[in-house]
């Protein structure tokens, strides 16, 4: 399972500056977790470098970007290459060049040193058909969108038989025709 | 009390599949009497176990062994192992199907004659007319509980057919209502009516769909003559010098071999696993595969002129609750060339939860023109587009030349291009389902293309000529007496309408020909 856990205490925000942010969103790379500044959460990475989870997690949200949707879910979304890196030198290779490509295509400050979202994409355009960014995004469109906890962010409601389906709660309540 | 009988049997008729051909044909033949064995792939899940969640459903219930795909068509591209959403569990793919039953139209009986020669497409006249049929439509009908016949009532519209309506209504369609749906509507038959839950595609965890799984196969399990076998994979057909077939060879729940004598061999597999059984069973006598002199066997697959249509308003509408697909547009489904492309198409209702609209909208599509999209999933309405393709040979299931299954039999290959009879179709029904919405207020709406395909039909069709195709119009292969089609690869052409219907009334025709030639002593 993914190792999401609470935020670890005893980052001031003087260390927190000193360390600098991986991406816009404040993620901070500590020994092997990447941590979350503003959220309290933090993904500990066991094949991948730390660098390359957090500029994935940047990724991620530039390929399904949902400005609801905090960073913890797009974290466990790629949890799952770091799960297969792990086992598979191959993958990790795959991911690892993948990243360290985006990072060299996109300048001296790399990937996540891009400031707007749109500079990121225009480089995630040159690379869409790579095995790499395929992966990366077939991935996704599992690994973000089947998070039951994402689910209520977009008004799904997921499982209905144990309530008795909507037969009384609203199947047909549209009131605005 | 299901009757064992023994492998020796060889008086039992063997029907391989138990969906909606090979459910309904076995218990149609037990309730006359006679001694059936069902062989079914998948293993027997009943309702209470389906899952009310998208990709656990999936993986429960969908027909998931390796097959590949080739051609134009962009599942080829998108989901190049998957050609199709069908199911591999006792009671096929009637566990998943969303309930719509129609009787195909008079005119597309006989499509060669009504529309002429179109250049490219296979058309042929089906060797039975809409009056041959109809007697059996009406059983099937009875059978199945199909609302708005025998003075069963309509479903209620749920939130999206609420839109859809009203766009119909502003278009100035004159024959949309809330489907002739096999979903009971009040409580028939023993089973409950629909309690508007959603997931009529994961299987209907009350039963208010109809589904062979707890109809059929019950019903004639019940009489002491049917015998369902579940996961017991079909390799390969065997016959005598004669060239009548005499057993079925398959792998049981174990992986272990076992060969089931037959007096006769009913397929119904779905039209992937139909003709590839029957390509698979090739025998010096036979070296083409069974039933297949006129080379027809796995050409023509047809997978209906599908798409979707979805929409985002501006105000919540909650489609995914209640009946998937309880909605319909007619007024299309007629012959008018004047649109440009022969045939014709119905619109219908559909909704897919989060994840599969997230797989489903725009096949490999990202960055924000996608995620907008999504972002507003609880203002979206929705539609499918189901109408009729044109048979073309070189669409086609074929064995592919070096991939095996785990059992060492070639597995299959699907073909499709679109006919550009299909695409002229799919983009009229694009421009008609967004002007539907556009109507009602519509900020944004998307030509959604096809899914893998589940009205999978055609690959052994029935002809008149045995030079023609591969089943007379009894479903009888022209070749060998004693072995029958029985599903919806029967199908001469793919008429505008959802197929189970006819596939369960050809299915129940078929018993009574199967019981009165072996009455006969003929068979």
């Amino acid at each position: 399972m993914v190792t999401i856990y609470q935020g670890k205490s005893g980052l001031s925000r003087r260390e927190l500056l000193k360390r600098g942010s991986a991406a816009g969103a404040l993620l901070i790379i500590s020994g092997s977790a990447v941590l979350s500044a503003g959220e309290a959460w933090g993904l500990e990475s066991t094949a991948l470098k730390p660098e390359t989870l957090a500029t994935l997690i940047q990724m991620a949200r530039d390929v399904y970007p949902h400005d609801q949707v905090p960073d913890k879910f797009y974290a466990i979304a790629i949890k799952s290459h770091d799960e297969q890196a792990g086992k598979d030198a191959a993958h990790k290779d795959l991911i690892e060049k993948g990243i360290a490509d985006l990072d060299q295509k996109s300048g001296a400050g790399g990937y996540t040193g891009l400031g707007w979202e749109d500079e990121r994409v225009a480089i995630l355009r040159q690379i869409e058909d790579t095995p790499f960014f395929q992966a990366i995004r077939g991935g996704l469109v599992v690994g973000l969108y089947n998070q039951k906890e994402v689910w209520p962010i977009f008004g799904y409601e997921g499982e209905s038989y144990s309530k008795g389906g909507y037969i009384a709660r609203g199947f047909d309540d549209i009131e605005w025709l | 009390m299901p009757a064992p009988y023994g492998l020796n049997d060889d008086s039992v008729v063997v029907i391989i599949g138990s969906g909606a051909g090979g459910g309904t044909l076995g218990n149609e033949l037990a309730q006359k009497g006679i001694d059936v064995v069902i062989l079914e792939a998948g293993p027997r899940i009943e309702y209470e176990d389906f899952i009310n969640d998208e990709w656990d459903s999936f993986g429960q219930l969908a027909w998931l062994d390796n097959r590949t795909t080739g051609g134009g068509w962009r599942v080829h591209k998108d989901f190049p192992n998957l050609p199709a959403w069908i199911v591999k569990a006792v009671g096929g793919t009637t566990t998943h199907w969303a309930g719509a039953s129609l009787r195909i139209q008079e005119h597309e009986f006989k499509t060669l004659t009504n529309y002429g020669k179109v250049e490219g497409a296979n058309l042929l006249d089906w060797p039975i007319t809409l009056a041959d049929l109809e007697p059996y439509y009406a059983k099937a009908e009875d059978k199945m509980g199909v609302t708005r016949t025998n003075d069963i009532e309509g479903l209620p519209g749920n939130n999206n057919f609420k839109v859809f309506k009203a766009g119909a209504d502003k278009l100035g369609y004159k024959e949309c209502h809330t489907g002739n749906m096999a979903i009971n509507s009040a409580d028939r038959d023993g089973r409950m009516g629909c309690q508007q839950t959603g997931f009529c595609f994961q299987g209907c965890k009350w039963g208010a769909k109809w589904s062979t799984l707890y109809t059929e196969i019950p019903k004639g399990e019940a009489t002491g003559k049917l015998e369902v076998r579940p996961s017991s994979h079909v390799l390969k057909i065997e016959h005598d010098d004669s060239g009548k077939v005499t057993s079925v060879v398959y792998a049981d729940k174990d992986g272990k071999m076992q060969s089931q004598k037959a007096r006769i061999v009913c397929v119904a597999g779905n039209s992937i696993e139909s003709p590839r059984l029957l390509l698979n069973s090739a025998s010096s006598k036979f070296p083409d595969g069974l039933a297949n002199s006129s080379g027809q066997v796995g050409k023509n697959y047809m997978r209906h002129t599908t798409g979707s249509v979805y929409a985002i308003f501006d105000k919540p509408v909650h489609f995914w609750r209640g009946t998937t697909m309880a909605g319909i547009v007619r007024d299309e489904a007629k012959h008018d060339p004047s649109r440009g492309f022969v045939g014709g198409y119905e619109l219908e209702t559909l909704a897919l939860g989060l994840p599969f609209m997230a797989a489903f909208l725009d096949p490999g599509g990202w960055g924000r023109s996608f995620t907008t999209a999504l972002d507003h999933y609880d203002k979206m309405a929705g539609m499918w587009i189901v109408g009729e393709d044109m048979p073309q040979e070189q669409n086609a299931v074929k064995l592919h030349g070096e991939l095996k299954d785990k059992y060492g039999m070639p597995i299959p290959d699907v073909w499709f291009t679109d006919h550009p009879n299909d695409v002229a179709m799919r983009n009229h029904a694009y421009k008609q389902g967004m002007a539907m919405y556009d109507a009602v207020g519509a900020t944004r709406s998307f030509p959604t293309p096809p899914y893998p395909s589940t009205h999978n039909l055609g690959t052994n069709r029935m002809s008149e000529k045995a030079s023609d195709g591969v089943v007379n119009k009894w479903g009888q292969t022209h070749d060998i007496k004693n072995l029958f089609v029985s599903d919806g690869s029967q199908f001469t052409t793919g008429a505008a309408e959802n197929p189970t219907l006819t596939i369960v009334s050809l299915a129940i025709r078929q018993a009574d020909y199967i019981a009165e030639q072996m009455g006969a002593k003929s068979i």
